[in-house]
């Protein structure tokens, strides 16, 4: 096994904090090397030192042996680095071929060579085993899923040495991660070193040799994968026993009809027929593009039903939604749930001042009730972790004393310790008479959180499934077959 | 879990050859909106008893567009990197002088020498002040504007230089139909179309102006790509000053700001198509809104609208056509 990349001695600071200190990494030829920690450990700063993106303050890094710095990100591609963001980074207006050659176009006599690049395009699209879409297609016109392997073909055209994905499956719905699994098993087979950053610690023994755990900037331990648990993972993340996953269920059986739907529809959605319960949580599983997102806008009244009965009056815009009393934590927070340059205390209270000029309440108690930590209303929201931003999404609904919130995968992104406190706040507003709708593309977490399930499929409602339903279950109703 | 599930997407036709002006294209609906005035254009002419495509008409439309075209060229490059320039018009003033003087004492070729050398300095400048300094594209060139305006009111009164007969034929010659004015416009516009297609600088510029963290984290240096489009948009403006101090026969310290140069040739780029944010449209779009704007001009002309009216009408059409594409957006 050759060693491709070391990394030594890793440290780097922010203005007011510490990042990372003395980090050590080392990866090998054709080895699937996962880097985890909770969110703030340093993962995606250790990433980014390895882009080129930012410098580190101290420490060495050895590619195939040769000491290198890098200045700006070219310097990390020319070396061999080839990242896959968290957020694709993608230009939607330009073409696949376009987009894979970004900022190295191929060039014969000063012109841009469009036939190599669609050729090559085409070519590495084909040794995936893609044929959905071509060179030629634009980008906004794909799917989140084909996003992604346009992405990692970008990654296999530079002839990387080495290629970083983080958190690779956030936006894939179940099924396609398999898909991925197959790419990434492809690039260990040519002899890549793959260091793989993700949350869901199933991925890590599916896929990993090694894994590598980050804790508050300081590398903890590398251990390979069989020779570990994913108790030990969690333990060495967050230094705690994570033994009960998911907060139990609902004691008592659940309350009043808070809202109902007869008949639903609009140009993405038909026959929607539900009904959501005081003190229970309902889980909304299905594939991508079944209409998951379109539901819980249409109730909410983002992207209002035209058709049906529902009670409370169907909303026609997310005013009347929200003065029916419904809520809704969005898929994306940072582009629909929060404004990322202002306060916490300003994106808490961003709901409660839409409306007809009632106070929300203390802030402070507020953001103590979500257990932000530390609750400072002052800060900007853009500096907190993806937990802690989707603590303040919840905190700006709590201003205004919902009766149905509707979740839109509400643990995307977010740490392991982050994640069990989201649930148990779910749980304890459903517990407190709250009617709850959870979208998530987790199986294990919608399994694990919904006292019932319902799964969509081509815009309709495909099936009820019982609490404690099993993963093939949900998938059947969802897949169809 | 190991199913293998794919969502299918309906496959689109590409539009090779023809992507400027294809379905999907963002500079259809301009050239759409100007065949619809052309041909009422020609039934005013008609029921008013002239003729719209009569050659007198034709090459005014032309040589009235030539400028603010070339000027709208540049404008193009810098709003698809993502920026804009305010300056151009009163660069435009600044090197009509630049041009008349020089001419007057040392000859034409220098002149043009100094024209470009000023204009790519103005441009330079403008792009290290966006990327250097980190002010925003609005402020920067419009503090340029105000640095220049300056100089020009402290120097001159008035017109001043003289520009050679010879260089004169510049803006008023025609070779056949078509005046030469018109011709420099369509090299320049061919030569950034040329460039986004198929250059790598131009392929940048659509990755700068799409998303600036986007290009950065996929190698390019964006700041690189910002300067070359200030400097090649100034160098368009400069070479529109060029043209008006060829027609003038001389430099005039007001030639660009009278001309609106600086919101018109914005107003043509946007109305071509192009997202005033970047990344999104291009060159073919621009021309069809100059000419859609001169049209329009030529109009007001035939049925002696008075200039007010002329201006609201401008201003609701502009109005108008962003709406209707920020629609055509949503649709989507």
């Amino acid at each position: 096994m050759g060693l491709v990349l070391r990394m030594t001695g890793i440290g780097k600071s922010f203005p007011g904090a510490r990042v990372l200190s003395g980090v050590d990494l080392e990866v090998a030829a054709g080895e699937v090397h996962a880097l985890i920690g909770e969110n703030g450990a340093g993962k995606s700063t250790l990433m980014k030192i390895l882009a080129g993106v930012h410098t580190p303050d101290e420490g060495t890094i050895e590619i195939d042996g040769r000491a290198l710095a890098f200045g700006h990100p070219l310097d990390a591609q020319r070396a061999g680095v080839s990242i896959i963001y968290q957020e694709l980074t993608l230009l939607p207006e330009r073409t696949v071929a376009e987009n894979v050659f970004l900022g190295r176009e191929p060039v014969r006599r000063g012109l841009v060579d469009r036939e190599t690049m669609e050729r090559t395009t085409a070519e590495l699209l084909a040794s995936l085993g893609e044929d959905s879409f071509g060179p030629r297609d634009l980008v906004r016109r794909l799917s989140v899923a084909q996003q992604q392997v346009v992405e990692i073909v970008k990654a296999l055209s530079v002839d990387a040495r080495i290629v970083v994905m983080d958190e690779p499956t956030a936006a894939l719905a179940e099924h396609e991660v398999e898909l991925l699994y197959r790419l990434v098993r492809r690039l260990r087979e040519r002899g890549i070193a793959v260091l793989y950053i993700s949350h869901r610690l199933r991925e890590i023994f599916d896929l990993a040799d090694r894994v590598t755990v980050l804790k508050d900037g300081v590398k903890v331990a590398t251990e390979p994968i069989d020779r570990i648990t994913t108790a030990d993972l969690v333990r060495l993340m967050v230094g705690r026993e994570l033994t009960d996953y998911y907060p139990p269920r609902a004691q008592r059986p659940p309350g009043d009809v808070l809202l109902s739907v007869r008949g639903g529809g609009n140009d993405r959605l038909d026959g929607i027929d539900l009904e959501l319960r005081a003190g229970e949580i309902v889980g909304l599983a299905g594939l991508q593009g079944a209409g998951r997102t379109e539901l819980v806008k249409a109730l909410f009244g983002a992207e209002p039903f035209t058709r049906g009965e529902m009670t409370p009056r169907r909303p026609r815009s997310v005013r009347d939604g929200i003065a029916a009393g419904i809520g809704l934590v969005t898929e994306d927070r940072k582009s629909e749930g929060l404004a990322l340059h202002q306060s916490v205390r300003d994106n808490a209270l961003l709901v409660a001042r839409a409306g007809k000029g009632r106070a929300g309440g203390a802030v402070l108690d507020l953001l103590q009730r979500v257990r932000l930590a530390p609750p400072r209303p002052e800060q900007e929201v853009r500096h907190l972790s993806g937990g802690n931003q989707q603590k303040v999404v919840l905190a700006k609904w709590l201003t205004v004393a919902p009766r149905v919130l509707l979740f839109d995968e509400p643990t995307r992104g977010v740490d392991v310790g982050a994640k069990a406190v989201i649930h148990e706040l779910v749980r304890e507003l459903a517990d407190g008479g709250m009617a709850v709708l959870m979208v998530s593309s987790e199986l294990p977490e919608l399994i694990g959180m919904s006292d019932r399930i319902l799964v969509l499929r081509d815009g309709r409602i495909a099936g009820h499934l019982p609490a404690g339903a099993t993963e093939e279950a949900v998938m059947e109703l969802a897949a169809g077959s | 879990m190991t199913q293998e599930l794919r969502t299918p997407v309906p496959k689109t036709p590409t539009w090779r050859g023809l992507r400027d002006v294809g379905a999907d294209s963002p500079a259809r609906p301009v050239y759409l909106s100007l065949l619809a005035l052309t041909v009422f254009a020609w039934i005013l002419f008609l029921t008013d008893g002239g003729q719209f495509f009569s050659q007198v008409n034709t090459v005014g439309i032309l040589q009235r567009s030539a400028a603010l075209g070339i000027v709208a060229v540049g404008q193009t490059l810098v709003i698809l990197a993502g920026s804009l320039d305010l300056s151009v018009a009163f660069l435009i003033s600044l090197v009509s002088l630049v041009a008349a003087e020089t001419m007057a004492d040392y000859g034409v070729l220098p002149a043009i020498g100094a024209v470009l050398a000023v204009s790519a300095l103005v441009g330079l400048v403008n792009g290290l002040v966006i990327t250097r300094l980190k002010v925003h594209a609005f402020i920067a060139t419009l503090g340029i504007s105000l640095i220049i305006k300056g100089v020009l009111d402290h120097r001159y009164d008035g017109p001043a230089g003289s520009v050679p007969e010879s260089f004169q034929r510049l803006g008023y010659d025609r070779i056949g139909p078509v005046p030469v004015s018109a011709l420099l416009w369509a090299a320049i516009a061919f030569a950034a179309w040329f460039l986004l297609r198929r250059t790598p600088l131009g392929y940048r510029i659509y990755a700068v102006g799409g998303d600036p963290e986007v290009a950065r984290l996929s190698g390019v240096r964006t700041d690189r790509v910002v300067v070359a489009a200030h400097v090649l948009c100034a160098l368009c403006a400069g070479m529109a000053g060029l043209l008006l101090a060829a027609r003038l026969g001389a430099g005039a310290p007001t030639v660009g700001s009278d001309g609106g140069y600086d919101l018109e040739s914005i107003a043509a780029v946007v109305l071509g198509g192009t997202a005033l944010a970047g990344g999104r449209g291009g060159v073919a779009g621009t021309v069809g809104g100059v000419l859609l704007l001169a049209v329009l001009d030529s109009v007001f002309n035939q049925l002696e609208i008075n200039s007010f009216a002329k201006d609201v009408v401008r201003g609701l059409v502009l109005v108008a056509a962003l709406a209707i594409y920020a629609r055509r957006r949503l649709a989507r």
